[in-house]
């Protein structure tokens, strides 16, 4: 397989309460803040009251999506151009636990149909309307040769001219998230 | 608990259960259209809205195809649900 160039444009991270949009701090949650997806839905100005029906997962995927994409120009590719590449090492085991408790009385479906960890991968498309190539994978720490390789290969054979990358993982309420 | 009551009480549950954030009782009319227009819920909530039915007023829809007039709007599901609980009385 040939390697195509690829470049990495901009980059966010959500890691311990903290925003960083290319490397610099954009926003930090006080210590105290009790709902931080209420935060960062404030303070991102996300405007997406879909927002409140995710799981931890998508939230923190869809805020650093947001943060990511505000000056992309969707406008010059089309859907289909789009890709997804995600990873992380808890899955959706928030959604699962949750899910799992609900069932013991009364089966929630709005927690069922999170789990699945590629569902963030499913609101990012549907906010923006992308239509291309996604995967999400689960391995225990990023692996930046295979999302490379895999992304490459998307970008020769399946017709992508970018992709949206990273790592979102969200444990015992700790959000981490990578994307680039 | 009369029909206005179990409204108010209804529009609570709906919030509370479909984390409807930004929105309160008094946003929702009576006869609002709660799919599509209105308050513009999806089929995700619609089954939240059977489970609803089954957790706080212990009634199980007996037919899927009822639900496009029961969920309709809060008038409706409130009817539904009084005609459920005088039948049950009887």
């Amino acid at each position: 397989m040939q390697h195509t160039e690829l470049y990495i444009t901009e980059s966010v991270s959500v890691l311990n309460r903290t925003v960083v949009h290319n490397d610099k701090v954009l926003l930090e949650a006080e210590e105290h803040t009790e709902d931080f997806f209420q935060f960062l839905y404030d303070r991102l100005n996300i405007d997406y009251p879909k927002f409140f029906k995710m799981d931890a997962l998508c939230k923190l995927g869809t805020a650093a999506a947001h943060v990511l994409l505000r000056h992309f120009k969707k406008e010059e590719y089309l859907p289909e151009e789009v890709g997804i590449v995600l990873s992380n090492n808890s899955g959706s085991i928030e959604a699962d636990i949750n899910y799992y408790e609900s069932s013991k009385t009364f089966p929630s479906p709005s927690l069922f149909v999170y789990t699945l960890p590629n569902i963030v991968i499913g609101e990012i498309s549907i906010r923006y309307g992308f239509k291309g190539e996604n995967a999400f994978f689960i391995s225990e720490k990023f692996d930046a040769q295979w999302i490379y390789f895999y992304v490459n290969n998307l970008m020769q054979n399946q017709n992508i001219k970018c992709c949206i990358c990273g790592w979102v993982d969200v444990k015992d309420e700790q959000y981490n998230a990578r994307l680039f | 608990m009369d029909k206005k009551e179990l409204i108010y009480q209804l529009k609570q549950q709906i919030i509370k259960q479909l984390n409807l954030a930004g929105k309160t009782p008094e946003d929702i009319r009576d006869d609002d259209p709660l799919f599509v227009e209105g308050l513009g819920l999806d089929s995700i909530d619609a089954l939240e809205l059977i489970v609803l039915l089954q957790q706080e007023y212990n009634i199980k829809l007996k037919n899927a195809e009822e639900g496009q007039t029961i969920f309709r709007s809060v008038a409706t599901m409130a009817d539904y649900i009084l005609e459920q609980q005088t039948g049950a009385a009887n």
